[in-house]
């Protein structure tokens, strides 16, 4: 017993560590696994939504993995993409329920979005790919951090959006206090549809691969 | 290896506790959600007369302002009278009818209520009309504010479910709503005509007409004849009500 405890990993080991950070850059769910483009293109029009939705993601992914990492001794192998969207949806509602009673306008925002975290393959993926096979607090960690990973994006994208189409900050009129509209300044309507999103997370992802040289493929 | 006997109590037990969790949590928080709603409805009926009222103040101004609630039925007669926190008339207070469900049964052809909320402020009657309709997403809400005459709009203000950012939803925004103050939903003989918005602009109609008009939303055309269709279909149920009550 004594032993196994000696070999145990320090709560923050190098390994632990990483687990948190890859996500940030390098392995990050969106730039470079491009998963839950779907919810990250929808909700950031605005960045207090897209604030919300983060953090809604964070904490459905951080504690889905924790529990299916707790489960993953007595889940039946058969069964276990069943279980795993069980404790996702049964997460997702729980959120949805609560900013329904304490955010009510933030939930209004959002509206379908937050159900449509069920179908997040971000969350499903890492689900599979690591509370399966490890540890509560490594998939702590990783739910965390894979969470966050996709948070980032999606709270730079929504903050540029926000500027760019409607000239404010978290619903502060910005440009309009500091005038710049009697110089002639116009919002960009573009920036609050769909597609500009997408635009812009491809910019995020040209600017990592001109910093992170290694990401780039070769072919 | 897990047996047949294994996954089949494992889900059992699965499914049951979930059930529980959900249930429980879905009947403690039900109190506060529908507060919350309510807390919308009147911030969506202060803000048809241009008062802003914030979470907390909503109720407290709502009561400081709307005098009275009605409630219409198909001939103009008034059913329910609630005034001063009582229900002087009728049987169902007029700010818990559901116009969704009214409406419908208006669309079924059968007998149907609908609620006015009239607001006193600096001294004028204000009427308060309720509307709801469909755009392209999802449904639109919204209420309309007439002044003493119950003709000229002092304020409107519209909502929405799910329309398109930038195109559709843009009803949502002050620049739209405020251009139906001073419209009328009368013309000069007396007829109803509602209001309509319009494409292409209301520069474009004869010029009896542009009192009824607005200018639509580029790109928006679904969701602006929702608002037309919603308008017509709210107003018209007042119609009697207005020739038999209101001076003209």
């Amino acid at each position: 017993m004594s032993a196994e405890v000696k070999e145990r990993d320090p709560w923050f080991s190098t390994k632990n560590r990483k687990l948190l950070s890859a996500p940030l850059n390098r392995d990050n769910p969106i730039t470079i696994q491009v998963l839950g483009i779907c919810s990250a293109l929808a909700v950031t029009a605005k960045l207090e939504p897209s604030v919300v939705m983060a953090l809604s993601v964070v904490f459905v992914l951080a504690i889905g993995n924790v529990l299916i990492s707790l489960l993953r001794k007595t889940i039946p192998p058969r069964i276990r993409i069943i279980v795993q969207l069980t404790v996702i949806a049964t997460l997702v509602i729980l959120v949805d329920q609560f900013l329904k009673a304490f955010a009510y306008d933030v939930s209004k925002q959002l509206s379908v979005f937050v159900g449509l975290i069920i179908t997040n393959c971000i969350i499903m993926g890492r689900f599979e790919a690591f509370g399966m096979a490890n540890k509560p607090w490594p998939s702590f960690l990783d739910g965390i951090g894979n969470a966050l990973g996709y948070g980032w994006i999606l709270i730079v994208v929504g903050f540029l959006r926000e500027l760019l189409g409607s000239g404010s900050i978290w619903g502060y009129p910005l440009f309009e206090k500091i005038g710049l509209y009697n110089w002639g300044y116009e919002n960009n309507g573009m920036m609050i549809l769909p597609p500009m999103a997408l635009i812009v997370v491809g910019v995020i992802i040209w600017v990592q691969r001109s910093k992170v040289r290694d990401l780039i493929e070769e072919n | 290896m897990f047996s047949n006997r294994y996954i089949f109590i494992y889900s059992t037990v699965m499914v049951i506790i979930v059930a529980v969790l959900l249930s429980m949590t879905a009947v403690l928080l039900q109190p506060r959600q529908e507060k919350n709603m309510t807390i919308a409805k009147i911030q969506g009926i202060l803000s048809a007369v241009n008062i802003i009222a914030t979470a907390d103040d909503a109720e407290p101004r709502y009561q400081e302002f709307i005098t009275t609630e009605l409630a219409i039925d198909k001939e103009g007669e008034v059913v329910s009278i609630y005034r001063n926190g009582k229900l002087e008339k009728g049987e169902v207070r007029p700010f818990d009818i559901d116009l969704k469900k009214e409406l419908f049964n208006k669309k079924m052809g059968e007998s149907f209520v609908v609620p006015l909320f009239i607001a006193e402020i600096e001294g004028d009657t204000l009427y308060i009309v309720p509307l709801r309709g469909v755009g392209l997403w999802g449904p639109l809400y919204g209420n309309i504010a007439f002044g003493p005459d119950f003709n000229e709009i002092v304020g409107a203000e519209f909502s929405h479910d799910k329309e398109t950012p930038g195109l559709g939803a843009e009803i949502s925004l002050k620049a739209f709503s405020d251009q139906f103050i001073g419209k009328t939903m009368f013309d000069d003989a007396g007829n109803f005509v509602s209001i309509r918005v319009v494409k292409g602009g209301v520069s474009t109609l004869a010029p009896a007409q542009q009192d009824h008009g607005v200018d639509a939303i580029s790109g928006g055309t679904i969701t602006s004849n929702g608002v037309t269709v919603m308008l017509n279909d709210c107003l018209e149920n007042y119609i009697s009500y207005i020739k038999n009550n209101i001076d003209k």
